[in-house]
């Protein structure tokens, strides 16, 4: 149990620094904006409870306000989404799933669910999040550009994160 | 009651979660609406100090860059000394000017956390409150404008940078006066528009576009960028122009806060003249 809660301290800690660190300095387009840092959300294992959900992920988002000048919009997109996601799981996962301490990931689930599941998640933050930045629908297109193009990004580095640092989970 | 009860118990996580989004929308709404960021400036130390270290490291990587533009800048301060003028006359006189006399001055500070591609754009300083640096100065850098001071803590300044959606600054081209607001459509950082300049106003690319003299931020004569391209729709009644913005923001090291010695002054003339009418 102590074990566990540092294994997610430390993984909040890195996927934190790499958002800060790396993903935000890929500066490639103003199109380009990439958010893995939901990662950790989503990540959660499924049993876990929908309010402990929502409360980490308010707390996510407002580590990551903290650190971009933003008051207020991580925390509201990824408490959104936080949320959503349970709504998510109790549709598409089993029985079993719930009864365990699985993680969706590519091993337990399979990538076409994984990715599916990455997808929708990540669309609805880019939308809320990207929506609520500009305030209004004014430049509906170029934001909705801007969402679709962040998401692939994100759900690309999301997935490479995942092969890279949840392969060896234990059982 | 018990009914009261059990709906709390069947619903406490979207309750949980309605309330929590709320929070952040009074906290989002707020810093929108007043600059004054009180959130900032609890949690601004914080992130601040953390790029702060993080900067004192990546900073070596551009130590050549920085001299460079650092001697261009130096230079051309020169060519404007006395100095380097050629004395015409045969005598020189000192007066104790009260013609003139200092309106504006400037802080320089280094630039510790920015970024460009993301919709409202922020850069945040290494200098505040301790070194007189106030919410609504004007920030330009060695080439052209950068931006508005949003908030400050003790040792560090956020600003809004040109390429934010909520920032506007007051320009003209230089050529004839003719005045405009410099806005950001979000699509590319070495590019921003110039809006509101009247049709009737001739126009040319490769003009130069530079603050006015409306602002109490900057003063008159700032560069801020060149004419790269301009439309004007029928029925219209103003010039789409795009500008090629002078300073490269992707690069920025050095900066310049500039404070306005009259700007109180000004505010209190203007707000007087509101408050009359």
């Amino acid at each position: 149990m102590v074990i566990e809660l540092i294994t997610y301290i430390v993984r909040f800690l890195l996927i934190i620094l790499i958002q800060l660190l790396v993903v935000n300095n890929i500066e490639l387009s103003t199109y380009v904006n990439p958010y893995m840092y939901i990662l950790f959300v989503l990540t959660i294992p499924i049993s876990m409870k929908p309010w402990v959900v929502v409360l980490i992920s308010f707390f996510t988002g407002m580590v990551m306000d903290t650190f971009s000048s933003t008051p207020g919009l991580h925390m509201a997109a990824t408490g959104f989404m936080g949320y959503m996601r349970g709504f998510y799981l109790q549709f598409s996962c089993s029985k079993e799933d719930f009864a365990g301490r699985i993680e969706p990931s590519i091993s337990k689930k399979g990538i076409i669910w994984y990715i599916v599941y990455m997808t929708i998640l990540t669309l609805l933050h880019h939308v809320f999040l990207f929506y609520l930045e500009i305030y209004s629908f004014k430049e509906f297109f170029r934001t909705l550009w801007r969402i679709l193009s962040s998401t692939f990004f994100t759900v690309l580095i999301i997935t490479i994160g995942q092969l890279l640092f949840y392969r060896n989970t234990k059982t | 009651m018990r009914n009261l009860i059990f709906f709390f118990y069947k619903y406490y996580t979207f309750i949980l979660f309605f309330f929590l989004e709320l929070f952040s929308f009074v906290v989002l709404y707020q810093y929108n609406n007043y600059q004054k960021a009180s959130f900032l400036n609890f949690t601004g130390g914080i992130s601040s100090s953390f790029y702060e270290s993080i900067n004192s490291t990546t900073n070596y990587f551009g130590l050549r860059n920085i001299n460079d533009s650092l001697l261009a800048e130096n230079a051309t301060l020169r060519s404007q000394m006395m100095n380097a003028y050629y004395q015409s006359g045969t005598t020189q006189t000192s007066i104790n000017d009260t013609v003139y006399k200092q309106q504006y001055s400037y802080i320089s500070a280094n630039v510790v956390n920015n970024s460009v591609t993301k919709r409202n754009n922020y850069i945040t300083i290494d200098k505040g409150a301790m070194h007189g640096i106030e919410p609504d100065m004007g920030v330009i850098s060695s080439n052209g404008v950068v931006g508005i001071v949003t908030s400050v803590s003790l040792h560090f300044a956020t600003i809004r940078s040109a390429l934010n959606g909520n920032t506007k600054i007051s320009c003209m081209l230089k050529k004839n006066n003719a005045f405009g607001s410099l806005e950001w459509n979000g699509d590319d950082p070495k590019f921003s528009s110039l809006k509101y300049v009247n049709k009737h106003v001739p126009i040319t690319s490769n003009d130069e576009v530079v603050t006015s003299n409306y602002s109490t931020l900057f003063p008159e004569g700032i560069p801020v960028g060149q004419v790269y391209a301009h439309s004007l729709d029928a029925g219209d009644n103003f010039h789409v122009i795009k500008v090629n913005l002078y300073t490269d923001f992707s690069t920025l090291k050095n900066v310049y806060v500039i404070k306005n010695i009259f700007k109180d002054e000004q505010q209190i003339l203007e707000g007087n003249l509101k408050g009359g009418n």
